[in-house]
C-alpha cells in the first residue's frame, strides 16, 4: 500500500487556496441527490452536519448520547487559538503555523498546519456570528490570552467554559438544519461498523441503546468524528463514555491507524484518591503561573496538604525550577508531567498514595493578597475544594499528571479521507495536525476547522467524482453480512456469563498502559506489556460478566463491547510506541534521551507518520511509513533549561 | 460510612417500577455520588442482580447528563450536578432516596434514566441564530458592550440537565427556555428573529406537556449552574411583545 496525502503542490501559503479551486463541485441542484453519515456530535460532527445539511447534502447523524450537546468537547475548559492579530502582538497565520508545528515536535505535517492556521480567523467570526458569547473588553471587543507558554495572545475564551459554548454553537447550527429537515438526529444510537463494499464506505451498522435494535444506514460517505481514545488509561480526563470503537471497526475495514502512541499527559490534575476512582479532573494549565510545585527533599510516607505547610524552606526541592531555570513551573505540559512522575518513582511523592506533588500558592498569596488569587483562580480553588476536601488558600493543592488527548488516530489524507474511498475522519478522531504533542487551545480549533472550513470543501470533491448513482442500498449483503456480524458480537459478550466485572477489566487495562505506555516508556516494559495485554484479553473473553439482554438499555454491554476494543486499541500503541524508538512530543523513550535525561528526538530515523494496517485477528499489524517533509520549519531541539 | 439507599427500580418504561432498598458498607467519604453508585453496581453484578441504570457522562459538571433525584432535590442537597457531589456531603448511617426525574415530558426509560429529547426538541424550534458557514463578518466587527455580553453568558451557561424541570412542581420549563431566549435577545446577533424564535420555542415547550410557571423560584434554587429567573421574566417580555407585532420594523428594534 502506498500512501498518498495528497498534499497540493506549491508554496505552503497558497496550497489551500489553490486546491480548493481545483476540487470538483457538486451542483447545488444535484447536492440533495447525496446521502452523507456523520458519526459523533462533538465539534467536528455537528459543525460538519451543520454545514453540509445547509449546502444541501442529506445528512443522518448519530450519537450514543442522549442528546447531542452532551459530546466531551462541551469539557473543554481553556479556549481556542485564532490568528486574529487583534492584539497587534506580532501573531499571524505564518505565526500560528510556525508554532503548532514546532509544538508538535516536527511530526505533523506542514500543509495541514497551515491550513488550520488559515482557517482559524474564519472561526472565530463564524462563531461570533452563531452568538457565542466570547469574553469581550469594556470597548466592546473580543478579549485574548496568552495561553500554554504561547508568546502572543491569540486564544479567545469564554470563561472557563470555551467547549461548552463552541459546541452549544455547533450544536445549534445543526439544529437549525433539523429544522429544515436537512440533517436528521439518531440520539442513544451508537456505530458499531462501517460497510465496505467494492472498496468504497458504503454506510454504518448501529444499535439502538433502549431497545437493542441492529440497523443498518447507507449513504455514499461517511464522516467519523468519533473522538479521541484516552479511556485506554481507564482513568483519564475524558468523559466515561469516550472510546475508540468507530475508529477501531473503521481500521478494521481497512482504515489505517496512525501514530497511535502519541498522547498528551496533562501534569496538573486532581490525584487519584482511592480505588474506586472513576475518572480524573483537570485542573486548569493557567495555575502553573503562580503556583510552585514542589515535594520534600527526603521522601514523607503519606504526607498531608495540612502538614506540608510546616515543612521548612530548606527541606522542599522545588523540582521544576531547579532544573529548568529559565522555564521554571511554566515549563511545556510533558516536561512537568514526566518530572513530577520522577519524583514520585523515587518515593518522594505526597498525599495518602505517594502518587502526587505539591502546588503552592502561598508565596502568590503574600505576594499579590488573597483577593488577586482569588478573582484569577476563585472557580478553581472552589472546585478543588468541593473535590478534595482540602481549601487550597491555606493548604498547597495536590497535583498529579494524567491522560488528557490523544494526538493519534485514523490516517487521513490532506482532504481527511482515510485510507478506505468515502470515509472520512475529522478533529480528534484523526491524527492529522497536531504531531506528537497538542498545543493549548488547538484541540477546539481543529475540531470546528475540519467540521466546518475543509470538509464542506473536501467532501464535495469525493461525491462529485463518483456521482450520485454510485450507491449502494441497505439490501445488499455486504449490509446483512456486518449486522449479522454485530449481533454475534453481542450475543458472544453476553454467553460467557464469567465472574470479572468490565470495570475489573478496563481498570486493568489502564494500569498496564499507564505504567508500560504512559509518561515514559521502555522496550522492556512495553514488551511485557503486550503480554499482560494479550492475557488480559483472552481473560476477558473467557470471564466477563455482563448481566441484561441484547434488547434493552444495557450500560454494561455497552462496556464491554468498547473495552474490547480498547484492549486491542492497546496493543497496537504498544507495537507504535516499539517501533518509535526516539522521544518526541508526549512520547517519552528511556533509550532515547540525552545525558541529562532530557528528550531526544531523532529526525534522521523516525521524521515519518506510523500508519498501521489491520491484519486479521489476532496477526501483527503492518506498518506504512509516511515521510515527512518540512520546507518551511526549521527542525530544532526543544530546551527548557 | 455506611449508607441505606432506597433507589428507584423500573425494568422499562411501562414498567410499574419500585424502590428497593440496598445497604451499602463500603463508602468513602472521598467518593463521588456515582462513584458511590459505581461502587453498588459492581457489588450487585457480582451478586447477579442487574446494575443500577443512570444517566452520566463527563462528571465534571459541564455535560449535563447525570440527573438524580437525591432526598427530594434533583442533584442532592448541594447545588451542583450529582456527579460533583460527594459523600462527605452526608453522614454515616444516612437513607438516601435517588429518584429519576419525575416529569411528564420526561418518560422513564429504566430505572433512573429518562427521556430529555424534549429539550432538543425546542431547541431545533428555534434556539439558534439563522448563519450560514462562512461569509460571516469580521468578528469585531460588532461591538457588544461587556455588561449585555456577560448577561447573555450568563444565559448561555445552562447544561440542559432538567434539574429546574424536576425541581418545579408543575414540571415547568421555563428555566431552561428562557436562558436560550435570553441569550439571543441580548446579544444583537439574535435581534433580527427574536419574535419568531420566542413564538416557537414557547409553542414546542408547550407541545411537550411541559407545566406552567407559577413562580416558585425552586428552579433557580436548584439550578447546577446558578440559572437566573430574570431569564424567564425576559422571556415572558420577549413573548408578549412579540405577540404584539410580528415584525421587528414596527416596534423600531424591540429595544
Amino acid at each position: 500500500m502506498k500512501l498518498d496525502s495528497k498534499i497540493p503542490a506549491g508554496p505552503i501559503a497558497e496550497k489551500w487556496t489553490k486546491h480548493k479551486f481545483n476540487l470538483k463541485l457538486v451542483n447545488p441542484a444535484n447536492k440533495r441527490k447525496y446521502d452523507v453519515i456523520v458519526v459523533g456530535t462533538g465539534l467536528a460532527g455537528a459543525s460538519a452536519a451543520a454545514s453540509l445539511g445547509e449546502l444541501g447534502y442529506n445528512v443522518k447523524v448519530f450519537t450514543f448520547h442522549d442528546s447531542p450537546r452532551r459530546a466531551h468537547s462541551i469539557a473543554a475548559q481553556g479556549g481556542i487559538n485564532a490568528a486574529k492579530n487583534y492584539q497587534n502582538d506580532g501573531d499571524s497565520i505564518y505565526r500560528l503555523f510556525y508554532d503548532t508545528v514546532k509544538g508538535g515536535d516536527y511530526r505533523a505535517r506542514e500543509a495541514n498546519v497551515h491550513r488550520l492556521a488559515e482557517v482559524s480567523v474564519d472561526i472565530i467570526d463564524q462563531c461570533v456570528a452563531q452568538g457565542v458569547p466570547f469574553a469581550r473588553e469594556y470597548g466592546g471587543l473580543l478579549s485574548n490570552r496568552s495561553f500554554g507558554g504561547a508568546q502572543v495572545s491569540r486564544t479567545f475564551y469564554a470563561r472557563g467554559q470555551t467547549g461548552q459554548q463552541l459546541l452549544l454553537g455547533a450544536y445549534a447550527a445543526m439544529n437549525r438544519q433539523i429544522a429544515n429537515g436537512k440533517v436528521k438526529l439518531f440520539t442513544r444510537t451508537e456505530m458499531l461498523d462501517v460497510v465496505v463494499v467494492d472498496g468504497k464506505a458504503r454506510g454504518i451498522i448501529t444499535r439502538n441503546l433502549i431497545t437493542g435494535k441492529i440497523e443498518s444506514h447507507s449513504a455514499h460517505a461517511v464522516l467519523l468524528c468519533t473522538g479521541g481514545y484516552s479511556t485506554v488509561f481507564y482513568l483519564s480526563t475524558n468523559a466515561k463514555a469516550c472510546n475508540v470503537s468507530a475508529a477501531w471497526r473503521a481500521h478494521k475495514k481497512g482504515a489505517l491507524f496512525a501514530n497511535p502512541c502519541f498522547t498528551q499527559i496533562h501534569p496538573t490534575c486532581i490525584p487519584v484518591s482511592g480505588d474506586h476512582q472513576s475518572k480524573l479532573t483537570l485542573m486548569s494549565e493557567s495555575l502553573r503561573n503562580d503556583g510552585r510545585v514542589w515535594v520534600p527533599k527526603t521522601g514523607i510516607k503519606g504526607l498531608k496538604a495540612k502538614d506540608a505547610v510546616n515543612i521548612p524552606e530548606a527541606e522542599r526541592d522545588y523540582f521544576l525550577e531547579r532544573r529548568y531555570p529559565s522555564f521554571g513551573n511554566l515549563v511545556p505540559r510533558d516536561v512537568a508531567s514526566r518530572n513530577a512522575k520522577y519524583v514520585c518513582d523515587e518515593g518522594r511523592g505526597v498525599g495518602p498514595t505517594g502518587l502526587a506533588v505539591f502546588l503552592d500558592f502561598s508565596d502568590a498569596i503574600k505576594r499579590d493578597g488573597r483577593k488577586t488569587i482569588e478573582a484569577k483562580y476563585g472557580n478553581l480553588f472552589d472546585m478543588y475544594h468541593q473535590i478534595t476536601g482540602d481549601n487550597p488558600y491555606e493548604v498547597p493543592m495536590m497535583i498529579f499528571p494524567a491522560v488528557h488527548y490523544t494526538m493519534g488516530g485514523l490516517w487521513v489524507d490532506y482532504n481527511l479521507m482515510t485510507s478506505v474511498p468515502g470515509l472520512y475522519a475529522l478533529g480528534e478522531a484523526n491524527f492529522s495536525d497536531h504531531g506528537a504533542n497538542r498545543l493549548g487551545a488547538s484541540a477546539l480549533m481543529q475540531g470546528l476547522a475540519d467540521g466546518y472550513f475543509v470538509i464542506p470543501y473536501t467532501l464535495g470533491d469525493y461525491l462529485a467524482t463518483i456521482g450520485w448513482n454510485d450507491k449502494v442500498g441497505t439490501d445488499h449483503p455486504a449490509f446483512k453480512e456486518s449486522m449479522d456480524q454485530v449481533t454475534n458480537n453481542i450475543n458472544k459478550l453476553l454467553s460467557i456469563k464469567g465472574n470479572k466485572t468490565v470495570d475489573e477489566f478496563h481498570r486493568q487495562l489502564g494500569l498496564i498502559m499507564w505504567e508500560y505506555c504512559g509518561m515514559s516508556r521502555n522496550e522492556a516494559g512495553l514488551k511485557k506489556a503486550k503480554k499482560m495485554i494479550q492475557e488480559l484479553r483472552a481473560e476477558f473473553w473467557r470471564d466477563v460478566k455482563i448481566l441484561g439482554g441484547a434488547n434493552e438499555l444495557n450500560a454494561e454491554l455497552e462496556k464491554a463491547s468498547r473495552v474490547a476494543d480498547l484492549m486491542e486499541l492497546g496493543e497496537l500503541m504498544i507495537d507504535d510506541a516499539r517501533d518509535r524508538n526516539e522521544s518526541c512530543g508526549g512520547h517519552f523513550r528511556e533509550e532515547s534521551a540525552t545525558e541529562d535525561g532530557e528528550a531526544r528526538r531523532n529526525d534522521d530515523q523516525y521524521a515519518y507518520v506510523a500508519a498501521w494496517e489491520y491484519k486479521g485477528e489476532n496477526q501483527p499489524e503492518v506498518l506504512h511509513k509516511e515521510e515527512l517533509v518540512f520546507e518551511n520549519v526549521k527542525l530544532t531541539q526543544r530546551s527548557y533549561k | 460510612m455506611k449508607v441505606t439507599l432506597k433507589i428507584w427500580r423500573q425494568k422499562s418504561p411501562n414498567d410499574k417500577g419500585a424502590f428497593k432498598t440496598y445497604q451499602h458498607e463500603h463508602v468513602s467519604p472521598d467518593m463521588s455520588f456515582l462513584e458511590m453508585l459505581d461502587v453498588l453496581n459492581t457489588e450487585l453484578i457480582k451478586k447477579g442482580e442487574e446494575p443500577v441504570h443512570f444517566d452520566h457522562d463527563c462528571r465534571e459538571g459541564i455535560c449535563g447528563a447525570c440527573s438524580l433525584y437525591i432526598n427530594g432535590h434533583p442533584h442532592g442537597p448541594l447545588q451542583t450536578t450529582t456527579c460533583q457531589l460527594h459523600m462527605r456531603s452526608f453522614n454515616d448511617g444516612d437513607t438516601i432516596v435517588i429518584e429519576p426525574w419525575r416529569a411528564k415530558a420526561f418518560p422513564i426509560i429504566k430505572d433512573l434514566v429518562v427521556d430529555r429529547t424534549a429539550f432538543d426538541r425546542i431547541q431545533q424550534a428555534g434556539g439558534y441564530i439563522s448563519v450560514n458557514t462562512g461569509g460571516a463578518p469580521d468578528a469585531n466587527e460588532i461591538p457588544i458592550p461587556k455588561i449585555v455580553a456577560d448577561e447573555a453568558f450568563d444565559a448561555a451557561t445552562c447544561i440542559g440537565c432538567g434539574a429546574c424541570v424536576a425541581a418545579c412542581k408543575n414540571a415547568s420549563a421555563m428555566l431552561f427556555v428562557s436562558a436560550k431566549v435570553s441569550q439571543f435577545a441580548l446579544l444583537p446577533q439574535g435581534k433580527p428573529e427574536r419574535k419568531e424564535r420566542v413564538k416557537k420555542m414557547v409553542a414546542q415547550m408547550d407541545a411537550e406537556g411541559f407545566g406552567a410557571c407559577t413562580n416558585t423560584k425552586a428552579c433557580e434554587a436548584e439550578c447546577p449552574k446558578g440559572i437566573n429567573v430574570t431569564n424567564i421574566a425576559r422571556m415572558n417580555r420577549e413573548f408578549f411583545s412579540s405577540s404584539l407585532s410580528s415584525y421587528e420594523y414596527q416596534v423600531g428594534g424591540g429595544d
